[in-house]
């Protein structure tokens, strides 16, 4: 229970649905979400397959704790291989997507082959129904949206869809629910445009009754709901401020990635922070911000809703940006403004709302203009090549470029392409700051050492959701350790991979795992979930989610070589702040890592660690 | 002392806790589409207000009702559908201006928003204090409090 034991195959190519129960057994291994999906992704799928072809698969997919009343029970997943990376990809997203897919009934949705013309999903409840999308095709996330919700007359029904990012197979395109929420990273909305699936829209108004101890259940949620209200950071500083509480606090302790990480600190940091968005703009006296928002079943809310000033260039003659809107988040307003040196909150929001409207992933966009903005600093690119004039802090050129690969038009073509093909075109493959085809997030690892460590061994390339070290090297969660040393950090590190394997299997939000350890979620999940689910066995189910990827992606052609960072990272030292003169210590963390993981010096887990995790 | 469901919008984020606290009440599972109070979100302004029945004292759905199956909790106020009374002929839909009496398709009846026995579980839900339950006399006491606290401020004093 938990599960609702059902698992809806959609094979695009005959247009057949079908109905399979789904398998307990490793149910009982990797619980759910991104553990489950992956299990059943790698035991169907040939790792070496072209992640745009139609062999690859695309699971939508949900965790036990999906739609219910854990806090943050709403979050979903979508499991493929990446055509960022060429490696595992699973991205998550909350919304209210999620949660609608389990009261449908379902636990996940396995999509394979390619239809032969543009099709959405429609599911309600038991009924699935393969719909013609030739008139969604062209259009945006939010026009796809509000046409399905007027075509089957059903303002309550919940819909994930890719707009032109994804039909044009950007590389980092997402995949949009509920207009501002996304299945992020990766390219997953790529994969999506690959397979003519324009959209899935889900109506379930079966619930969740499948809970295994409903009394329990509900005593120990509303528990660990006071957890998270009491803490500072989801009691007090996410809601207020959201994820952008971090812009002033990662920019003095150096770390904060600035034009395309030629620099640890930003001088226009505190523009683009949460407390700007909090100010009343001196052009129309209202501030950015209009209010907080939750996702599914979230009790932190750290969601913003913001409206852009009408008079700022961007926008001024097109009133259809002009409403609240999703943003800015940290991660987004960093990859926008900081990594391109642009200090214009409101063009920040332009090109995020630009990255919401058609699916585009914003931090791997907003490196990407980085890459470019240096590339044309070099004389490598020039003014006619781009379109544009792009030196770094040109908000127009942010603007612009935003445009451009949303809509597949010109230059855009070459920037929905990445970073890492980008700058290997332009003979400069040194300038993309990823790690296996995906850019970095918002925090420079020569600042936070722990995090190139996490970047380097990520089994989706670079991503600060895999084992957000920040949390123990700069917030002192759960213990405080030093960002500028590297000792202690493999263990520090793979702890945290395992442990935010099981927050994303639960089908929970991992920003709970700043007042949440596993010790909070083991009594939520041994409450819903048959079976006896020990803090020993989540451990395990954790650490046996980390080698399957890992175990995905060594077959997929990754090496030990590809458990690296950029020469930038490893060879400049920073500039300025607390981490002036340091490099990035990968070299001192990773074969200690690969020990501490039981793997060969290779990077390769050895037998016996297969052995051990039933590998 | 009475009391009363009071609504904050300006403090809901939206998260439907109040909902599916509502449906587990009422029908044993989590399942916000059989929930008795609604979150409407205007995406377009950023709002989100939750809204449900206010219990009336003069109900017009009670009054509606061809075969008295709507009735009034005298101690709490509210006014009770009994689902073994009530045909399903949805009079009583037509009759509530407000629509926050509503017909279940798969039980054939009506329901409506009871208070839960004066314990209701949208208002312990709520982790933000949007949705409360005060004082039936005394709803604007919160209201008027911040504008007292307003008066004779220094500004005001100006």
């Amino acid at each position: 229970m938990g599960w609702n034991r059902k698992v809806l195959r959609v094979n695009l190519t005959t247009g057949s649905c079908t109905v399979e129960p789904l398998n307990m057994e490793w149910a009982d291994k990797y619980l759910g979400s991104r553990g489950l999906a992956t299990k059943y992704f790698v035991e169907e799928v040939d790792p070496k397959v072209d992640p745009l072809s139609p062999e690859n698969k695309m699971i939508m997919t949900t965790g036990p704790l999906t739609g219910t009343m854990a806090s943050t029970g709403g979050r979903y997943s979508v499991v493929t291989k990446g055509p960022l990376t060429g490696a595992i990809a699973c991205s998550n997203s909350g919304g209210f997507f999620g949660a609608e897919l389990k009261f449908a009934g379902w636990d996940q949705i396995i999509f394979e082959g390619k239809s032969p013309k543009p099709v959405y999903l429609y599911l309600e409840n038991d009924k699935a129904e393969l719909r013609d999308a030739g008139h969604l095709w062209g259009k945006t996330c939010w026009e796809t949206e509000e046409t399905i919700k007027h075509e089957l007359h059903d303002p309550q029904v919940r819909v994930s869809s890719i707009g032109r990012a994804g039909e044009n197979l950007v590389r980092f395109a997402c995949i949009v629910n509920d207009l501002h929420r996304a299945a992020g990273r990766s390219g997953v909305g790529a994969v999506m445009g690959s397979k003519n699936l324009k959209a899935v829209a889900l109506r379930g108004t079966k619930g969740v009754s499948g809970i295994k101890d409903f009394k329990e259940f509900m005593k120990v949620t509303a528990e660990k709901k006071k957890v998270l209200a009491d803490n500072a950071v989801t009691g007090q500083g996410l809601p207020k401020y959201g994820t952008q509480v971090l812009m002033n606090v990662i920019n003095e302790i150096g770390a904060l990635p600035t034009r395309n990480h030629r620099d640890v600190q930003f001088d226009e940091a505190s523009k683009i922070s949460a407390e700007a968005m909090h100010e009343k703009r001196p052009t129309d006296g209202k501030a950015h911000l209009v209010t907080n928002a939750a996702c599914f079943g979230c009790t932190i809310a750290c969601g913003r809703i913001s409206e852009i000033d009408k008079g700022h260039f961007t926008v001024q003659n097109n009133p259809k940006y002009w409403g609240a809107s999703g943003g800015l988040e940290y991660e987004a307003a960093w990859a926008l403004g900081a990594a391109n040196g642009v200090g214009d909150l409101e063009a920040l929001q332009y090109a995020n709302l630009l990255c919401n409207e058609d699916g585009m992933d914003p931090i791997s966009f907003g490196a990407t203009v980085g890459a470019v903005m240096e590339l044309y600093d070099l004389g490598i690119l020039t003014a006619e090549a781009i379109g544009v004039d792009s030196p770094f802090g040109s908000a127009a050129a942010l603007a612009r470029m935003a445009e451009m690969t949303a809509r597949g038009e010109g230059f855009g073509k070459e920037l929905g392409e990445g970073s890492a093909r980008l700058c290997a075109k332009y003979g400069r493959p040194d300038l993309s700051m990823s790690v296996k085809g995906q850019e970095f997030p918002a925090y420079d690892s020569r600042g936070i050492q722990g995090m190139g460590l996490t970047y380097a061994t990520s089994n989706r390339g670079a991503c600060h959701l895999r084992s957000y070290t920040v949390a123990s090297e700069v917030l002192g969660i759960p213990v405080k350790t030093d960002p500028l040393t590297t000792e202690g950090k493999p263990e520090l590190v793979k702890a945290f991979q395992d442990a935010t394997g099981v927050f994303d299997a639960a089908g929970i939000c991992v920003f709970t795992s700043f007042a949440w350890t596993l010790a909070d979620i083991q009594p939520q999940i041994q409450a819903a979930c048959e079976g006896d689910w020990s803090l020993e066995k989540l451990n395990e189910v954790g650490e046996r989610i980390w080698n399957m990827e890992r175990q995905f992606n060594l077959a997929a052609g990754f090496t030990a070589k590809d458990d690296t960072l950029p020469p930038r990272l490893l060879k400049e030292p920073a500039k300025t702040g607390p981490a002036k003169g340091l490099v990035n210590g990968l070299d001192k963390m990773l074969p200690e890592y690969y020990q501490v993981r039981g793997w060969t010096p290779e990077g390769v887990p050895t037998e016996e660690t297969l052995a051990r995790l039933g590998l | 002392m009475l009391k009363s469901l009071h609504i904050d919008p300006m403090k809901c984020t939206g998260c439907l806790q109040c909902e599916m606290a509502c449906s587990y009440e009422h029908h044993g599972v989590i399942n916000p589409s059989k929930s008795r109070i609604k979150v409407f979100s205007f995406e377009h302004e950023g709002r989100k207000v939750p809204y449900t029945c206010t219990q009336c004292s003069d109900a017009w759905c009670m009054h509606a009702c061809p075969v008295e199956a709507i009735t009034l909790d005298a101690a709490t106020g509210a006014k009770v559908v009994s689902e073994s009374v009530c045909v399903g002929c949805k009079v009583c839909t037509i009759a509530c201006p407000f629509g926050t009496i509503n017909y279940v398709s798969d039980s054939g009846k009506v329901q409506k928003c009871d208070l839960c026995g004066d314990n209701p579980a949208c208002a312990t839900a709520c982790p933000t204090g949007a949705i409360t339950y005060v004082d039936a006399d005394w709803t604007g006491l919160d209201k008027m409090r911040q504008w007292a606290a307003k008066a004779n401020t220094a500004v005001a004093a100006d």
